[in-house]
This record gives structure tokens, C-alpha cells and sequence, in this order.
């Protein structure tokens, strides 16, 4: 991307000569090479590389996904068996949920939160660059194994007792197991950058009330992400130590229970949901403002709501084991719980809804995602309305009607979003527009494509076709909305490469883009485009919810930050008062050798208990090697220093 | 320390005052580190301190909710032997102290108290590990046993890693407080260090409670 990218334009700055402003760029600049590649601690450069990671995840979820839909297309067929299948849908999910969804929204969030916040780099970018790390080799390790025969065949939730030793010989489930390890740690640590980022790093005058909603969705999102991935660190480590060392907490023949790992894996997998769901509801707000041409409607009651949903999102899990037998009470209970929370999700749409109809409305290709999304959510929020009915979901548990409601809420919900985000932001990452001409054929064939594969879907669960099952007999009746479902998927795939197709043409030739081409209000649009690698030449200062939009009083920048030092201020958390000048640690390969060691230690342990105690020691050096401060580094430090 | 500082200090002197017209403000007098939640380490420790906080809190909540699958608890096997967890109960509380002293030292940016503190809280945490193998040898359960012993080795295990990796932290610290290169920011190192060990011992209260009291009382 990089190569092909307009030259740098460094932005005038207010106080600081050119040979300063130079200096400064040099200073957050990475070093050159390989190693200055692998090093870098840009959060720009790592969610680069977190973005294009994701979409190939994606791509490759969706070969997976359209090689189901040609074995579906028609009955009795045998293009695929069913152990193979099993892998397939497996992988899929897995994908999906893991390396694709989750990692892609925190990617976002790397890539604009600090600079919607006004911040010149993330907090704790070793740790962000590690995250990164972590989940390419996670995501490297699920594919190896499936091209190795060991993929994971016990769909994405791997209950037990199907996941467990007695009926899954072999590495497959274990290998499911440890990617679980791989990914999480990626989230929960990126998370804390996130989380400290929003809460110490913004620009002086940015107060709670004034973030943008977007880096309110992404703040809520991680602190969901540490509540809720470590029930499924914890369950996949107690499934993982069952099949390796002979532990029994979900084998009833001697104490353990096979719904405890429901229970656990549910604590995380329904808050996962809203993970991905609300980092989507924070790019609608940000597209909404500037295509309407106006402030959202309604901004504490969109915050409220994201943090009900954030709450509420961890009182629904039980409704995915209404066919267990958890009390009748319980059921009651999340029944009344899932229900409720379509009413902040409600206020969210009734706000956007009011900014769009007192808006002036653009009509570019962001926007037409954002119309999308209206129509697919409330879709799936409807069937999702319907499963929260311990009668209904009895009867179609486990069919395709669930299939069809959940791609409904999290494409509609995450996917359209995501893409309207991508066209909305990719100006600002690469200097570039995308053809909007190529958008549009992008985003119909994508809603219509989309439509045809999964509506019908809903019709077969309702005739009980049952997901997870490889092929179904002619006489059942299923063949033709099968087929049209296939169509569907395929209509998407081709909308999928108009997409790559664009971005690949424009990045070469699409139109310059200036600063701010949306004519938007929030700080990302206040630098160049792409940014410099210091973000902003001078540190804003904010003072309204959209500082673009507003007209300028009392002091509008920072000075007094070093230029020849990764300075960064840091301020209060709630009114955003400079606080202190933080030096932030240079760029360094040991976060990429410790994932190395820590991916040697993850993938060990699956063939040898012992490799966590052998392989802990090359992870511990090179943590060590991480913190140890360098001479010069601190040397620069010191000139700078200064006591609380 | 003060060389590099006359070595940089001209290049900061160079830069122009803030323009007197109200529409910058000067940040550079501001301090270049501090303590509490004006760290953003600390901030870092306690996102660590909730992710950890919520596995110890779904273990235990396992560890309840497999003790309503079995009639008897613990199943055919006797109660864990509670003298090593009560000795390590004793010195990880008793721990907390010099901890106080360790943080207060840092705050005070008292190198030669830091360093005392540091190395006394390093062995410390070795005393618990110690005392720690004893304390598996007396839970009279194997891991593989029952569900029972798994969820019990799989509690005191996870205490077990915060107790190694925290002694590790320490131990790491302590070296770098003796050999530098040392700044300010060390400080407020060790006093996250510090705060991450009060939830270590924190956590091994109700740890403590479970694997101990628990099966006697339920």
C-alpha cells in the first residue's frame, strides 16, 4: 500500500520552522528495511497490516462459505463429503468470528481512534504491534492445520461431548482449541491499548462528552472484550487440558458436565455478538454526521444506549441453550433479558433515523451501506425478536432459520457497516478515493446478492432443514430455494471482487483526496491524508463534539512537545486536562520475536503438556528484552525528564 | 545523568515560547511521568487486573457449579490438608506490608529504599512458590482424579502463574534497579509492580476460601 501511495504531504505547522517539522517526522517515523518493517510501532501501520490480515481471513471465509454453498446447491450432491464438510463449516465460523470480525473492528479502532482522539501515536504500541502479531500467527496456524488434514470439524462452538477425547481423537479439536488462545490474547490486549487510549490520550478539551461515538463504540467494545474472552480462554484451556492431560470438567462419568462448557463458552460467544455489533454502530454514527450533513441526533442517549447494550449483552447467553435443560425460570429470565435489549438498539436507529430526515443527505456509496445496514439489522433484529421465544426456538433450534438470523445480524450489523466504513475512511489512509461508480455496483450486488443466499434460508429452517448437515434427499423439497440461495452467494462473490478490484485500481489511479473530502467534523479529517507519521504536526485542541464544524476560540494547539522525542501529552480522563508529556518507547522487533516464542510455547503444548514450562523461557527472555530499557533511549528521557 | 541532560537541554531551549495571542498552549513545564492513575501503566495493569480478576471469578463460579452435579464433595477423596495454603495465606497477607513500603519508597523516589523493598518482596514471592509445591502435594486429589481435583489444581494453578509470573516481574526490576539504566519512569514501574501484587494477594483470599473452607462447609 505504502508503495503506491501519494507522496507525503506534511502539514504547515503553526509554530514549529520546516527543519522541525522535519525533525519531528523523522522521529516517528519507522527505520528503513525489513527490520524497520518488522519493528514498527505506528498504530497506523499496524492496523494497516491488521485490515489487509483481516480481509484475507475473510476472502478465505468466504471461499469456505461458497464451497458449502456449491455442495448445498442441489440435493444428494457429492462434490464435498461429509467429513470434509464438517471441516468446512467449521473453518468458516471460526474464521469468521475470530480472525475476521473481532480483529477487523479493534483493527479499525487502532487505525482511528487515536486519531479521532487527537493523539500522535496509541498507547502502549509494542503491545498493539504484539497483538498484531499474535493474531497472524494464530490465523496462520488454524489455515496450516486445515491444509494438514487437522482442521477443526466440531463446528465453531466445539461443544462437548462431541469436542471432547472420547469422540474427537486426533489434533483437530485441539487445534481449534489453541487458535481460541492465539486470537484472544490478540483482543484483550489489544483492548487495553484501546481503553487507555480513550481514557489518557486525547486532545486537551476533548471531555467524555465531547468523543467521538465512534471511539465511544470501540471504548465499550473493549471493555465487553475483557469481561467476556476470558469465559472462552478459560473454556478451551479446561477442553484442552481434558483431552491432553486427562482432566474431567466436562465428563459426567466422573463429576463434570457438558453443559458447564455451554455455559461458559455462551458468557463470551453472546457478548461476541455485540462485540462485533457495536464497533459497527460507532462507524454508522461517524458516517451518518457528514452524509446527513449534521451532527447525530441525540448524542447522550446513543452513548447510554451503547453502554445498556454493553450490559445487557452479557444477561442473553442462556438463550442459546433454551434446548437444554436450564430451569424454566432461567428461560423466562433471558427471554425478557433478549428482549430488552432490542430497545437501546431501537433508540439508536430512531436517533440516526432523526439526523438523516433533518439532514441534508449525500448519496455516495457510505451512505447506501448505512441504508443497507437499516434494512438488514432490523431484519435479523426481527427473527432475533422471534428466537428470544423458548417455544419458537424449540422448534427451529439448530435449522437454517438460525443460520439465516444471525448472517442477517452480523452482516447487516458488522459486514455493511465495515464496508461503508472502508469507503468512507479509505480517503484518509491512503490519500486516495475509491471509484464510486465501482462502489455502487459493489454495494447492490452485495445487498441483493446477500438477500437471495440468506432469506430463503429462513424458509428452509422453517421446513426444518438442520444446519451442519452436508447433503439432504431429494424428496424433503429443499433443491430450489438451495439453488437460489448458491445464486445469492455467488452474486456476493462477485460483488467481493468488484470491491478488491477498486481498491487495487484506485490506490494507483483513483482521485487524490484532499484533507477532509467529506467534509466531515471530527479530528481524523483535521491532518493529511494519509497522516504523517506523528498524526497531527500540532497536538489540537478541541472544543465541541465536531471541532471541524465549529468556529475557533481560546487556544487552538499545543507547543512545548519535544520533536526530536516520541512525545506524546497525556491528559485527564474525564475533562481531558494536559497532564503530562509521556516519552513513548522507539520502534523494536521484540514484540514480533516474542509472538514468535509465545506461538513456539501455543502450538508445543498441544503435542507436550511440558512445552508451556520449556517454551515459557524463550518467551520470558524475550519479554525481558522487550522492557529493558536502552541506554540511549534513556538517556533521551533523562534530558527530557521532569517530577510529577 | 546530568551530561545528557546539558546535551539535550539546548535543543529544548531552542524552541520558541508559545506565541503570546492566546491560540497555543505551552505543555512543556508539565511532568514527564507520574504515579496512580496519571501513569498510564497503571491503566495497563488494571486492564490486566480485570481480565485476571474475571477468569479467577468464572473458575470459581465452575468450581460451584460442578459441586451441584455430584451428591458428595469432595467425591471419594479427603479433604485438602490446609496447613501449607494457611502458611502461604499468612505470609502473602503479611506481604502486603512491605508492598506498601515499596510502593511508598517509589513514590518518594527513594532509590536505595526501592531497590530494599524490591528485593525483599522478590523473596517473598519465592517463599510462596515454595511454599506453594507443598500446598499441591496436600490437596490429596489428583488433577486426573475427578472433576473435583481438576477444578481444585486448575484454581491453584492459575494463582500458581501469577505467582511465577509476578516473581519473574519482580526479580526483573530488581536487577534493573541495581545495573540501570534507570529514569524516573522506573518509579512509577515499581509502584504498578506493587499494585499488581495486591491483586495477587487479593486474589488468593477468596482462592484460599474456596479451595479450603469450601468443601468442608458445602
Amino acid at each position: 500500500m505504502s508503495t503506491t501511495a501519494p507522496e507525503l504531504r506534511l502539514p504547515p505547522s503553526r509554530h514549529l520552522t520546516p527543519p522541525e517539522v522535519r525533525e519531528l517526522e523523522r522521529t516517528w517515523s519507522d527505520r528503513p528495511g525489513i527490520l524497520g518493517w518488522l519493528a514498527t510501532v505506528d498504530h497506523k501501520h499496524i492496523a494497516r497490516r491488521f485490515i489487509v490480515t483481516c480481509f484475507v481471513f475473510f476472502l478465505l471465509g468466504g471461499l469456505l462459505a461458497a464451497a458449502m454453498r456449491m455442495q448445498l446447491a442441489r440435493p444428494e450432491n457429492d462434490l464435498l463429503g461429509p467429513d470434509l464438510y464438517n471441516q468446512i463449516f467449521t473453518m468458516h465460523g471460526s474464521t469468521m468470528m475470530f480472525l475476521f470480525a473481532v480483529p477487523v473492528m479493534q483493527a479499525v479502532a487502532i487505525y482511528f481512534v487515536p486519531l479521532m482522539v487527537g493523539a500522535r501515536n496509541i498507547a502502549f504500541p509494542r503491545t498493539a504491534a504484539f497483538s498484531y502479531w499474535i493474531l497472524l500467527a494464530g490465523g496462520v496456524f488454524l489455515f496450516v492445520g486445515f491444509v494438514l488434514n487437522i482442521g477443526p470439524d466440531v463446528g465453531w462452538f466445539a461443544y462437548v461431548p462431541l469436542s471432547g477425547p472420547q469422540y474427537s481423537p486426533g489434533k483437530r479439536a485441539d487445534w481449534w482449541a489453541q487458535m481460541i488462545t492465539f486470537t484472544e490474547v490478540s483482543a484483550l490486549l489489544a483492548s487495553i491499548c484501546i481503553i487507555a487510549t480513550v481514557f489518557k490520550l486525547r486532545a486537551p478539551g476533548m471531555t467524555l462528552t465531547r468523543i467521538p461515538l465512534f471511539v465511544w463504540a470501540s471504548l465499550v467494545t473493549a471493555f465487553m472484550i475483557l469481561f467476556a474472552m476470558p469465559a472462552v480462554m478459560l473454556a478451551s484451556t479446561m477442553l484442552i487440558m481434558d483431552r491432553l492431560i486427562g482432566t474431567h470438567f466436562f465428563n459426567p462419568a466422573d463429576g463434570g458436565d457438558a453443559l458447564l462448557w455451554q455455559h461458559l463458552f455462551w458468557f463470551f460467544g453472546h457478548p461476541e455478538v455485540y462485540i462485533i455489533f457495536i464497533p459497527g454502530l460507532g462507524m454508522l454514527s461517524s458516517i451518518i454526521a457528514p452524509f446527513a450533513r449534521r451532527p447525530i441526533y441525540g448524542y447522550p442517549a446513543m452513548v447510554l444506549s451503547l453502554i445498556a447494550t454493553a450490559f445487557l449483552g452479557f444477561a442473553l447467553w442462556v438463550h442459546h441453550m433454551f434446548a437444554t435443560n436450564v430451569a424454566e425460570l432461567g428461560k423466562s429470565f433471558f427471554t425478557a433479558a433478549s428482549m430488552v435489549i432490542a430497545i437501546p438498539t431501537a433508540i439508536q436507529i430512531f436517533c440516526w433515523i432523526a439526523t438523516l430526515w433533518t439532514g441534508k443527505l449525500n448519496f455516495r456509496t457510505p451512505l447506501l451501506y448505512v441504508l443497507g445496514f437499516f434494512f438488514i439489522l432490523i431484519l435479523g433484529g426481527l427473527t432475533g425478536v422471534m428466537l428470544a421465544s423458548v417455544s419458537l426456538d424449540t422448534q427451529i433450534h439448530d435449522t437454517f432459520f438460525v443460520v439465516a438470523h444471525l448472517h442477517y445480524v452480523l452482516i447487516g450489523g458488522a459486514v455493511f457497516p465495515l464496508f461503508g466504513a472502508f469507503y468512507y475512511w479509505f480517503p484518509k489512509m491512503t490519500g486516495r478515493m475509491l471509484s464510486e461508480r465501482l462502489g455502487r455496483w459493489n454495494f447492490w450486488l452485495f445487498f441483493i446478492g446477500f438477500n437471495v443466499a440468506f432469506f430463503p434460508m429462513h424458509i428452509l429452517g422453517l421446513e426444518g432443514m438442520p444446519r451442519r448437515v452436508y447433503t439432504y434427499p431429494a424428496e424433503l423439497g429443499w433443491g430450489t430455494l438451495n439453488l437460489v440461495s448458491t445464486l445469492g452467494a455467488v452474486t456476493i462473490a462477485v460483488s467481493v471482487l468488484l470491491f478488491i478490484l477498486n481498491v487495487v485500481v484506485s490506490l494507483r489511479r483513483g482521485a487524490l483526496a484532499p484533507d477532509n473530502p467529506w467534509g466531515a467534523g471530527t479530528l481524523e479529517w483535521a491532518t493529511s491524508s494519509p497522516p504523517p507519521a506523528c498524526n497531527f504536526v500540532d497536538v489540537p485542541i478541541v472544543h465541541g463534539r465536531e471541532p471541524l464544524w465549529q468556529p475557533t476560540r481560546g487556544p487552538e494547539y499545543v507547543t512545548g512537545l519535544a520533536t526530536h522525542a516520541r512525545e506524546v501529552l497525556v491528559t485527564s480522563v474525564v475533562d481531558a486536562l494536559p497532564d503530562q508529556r509521556l516519552m513513548q518507547p522507539d520502534s523494536t522487533i521484540w514484540p514480533f520475536v516474542s509472538s514468535l516464542a509465545v506461538s513456539a510455547m501455543f502450538v508445543g503444548s498441544i503435542f507436550n503438556p511440558w512445552a508451556i514450562v520449556w517454551g515459557a523461557i524463550p518467551v520470558a527472555i524475550a519479554l525481558t528484552a522487550w522492557f529493558w530499557p536502552g541506554r540511549e533511549e534513556t538517556r533521551k528521557a533523562l534530558a527530557l525528564e521532569k517530577a510529577p | 545523568m546530568n551530561d545528557a541532560r546539558a546535551a539535550v537541554e539546548p535543543r529544548r531551549r531552542r524552541q520558541r515560547p508559545a506565541p503570546a495571542d492566546g491560540t497555543a498552549l505551552d505543555v512543556r513545564e508539565l511532568p514527564s511521568y507520574g504515579f496512580g492513575d496519571h501513569s498510564l501503566m497503571w491503566w495497563g495493569t488494571w486492564g490486566i487486573i480485570l481480565i485476571e480478576g474475571t477468569v479467577f471469578a468464572l473458575a470459581v463460579m465452575a468450581y460451584f457449579y460442578l459441586r451441584t452435579r455430584v451428591a458428595n464433595w469432595p467425591a471419594s477423596v479427603d479433604y485438602p490438608g490446609p496447613l501449607w495454603g494457611t502458611i502461604n495465606l499468612v505470609i502473602v497477607l503479611l506481604s502486603a506490608i512491605p508492598n506498601v513500603w515499596a510502593k511508598r519508597a517509589a513514590e518518594a523516589r527513594d532509590l536505595p529504599d526501592v531497590r530494599k523493598w524490591t528485593w525483599v518482596l522478590l523473596a517473598i514471592a519465592l517463599a510462596t512458590i515454595a511454599v506453594r509445591f507443598l500446598e499441591f502435594k496436600s490437596l490429596n486429589v489428583r488433577w486426573d482424579s475427578n472433576a473435583y481435583g481438576s477444578i481444585v489444581w486448575t484454581l491453584l494453578g492459575l494463582h500458581t502463574v501469577h505467582l511465577l509470573t509476578d516473581a519473574y516481574d519482580t526479580a526483573v526490576l530488581a536487577v534493573l534497579l541495581v545495573t540501570g539504566p534507570l529514569e524516573g519512569k522506573r518509579f512509577s514501574d515499581v509502584a504498578e509492580n506493587a499494585l499488581y501484587w495486591n491483586f495477587v494477594v487479593a486474589a488468593w483470599v477468596p482462592i484460599y476460601a474456596v479451595i479450603y473452607i469450601a468443601p468442608r462447609v458445602i
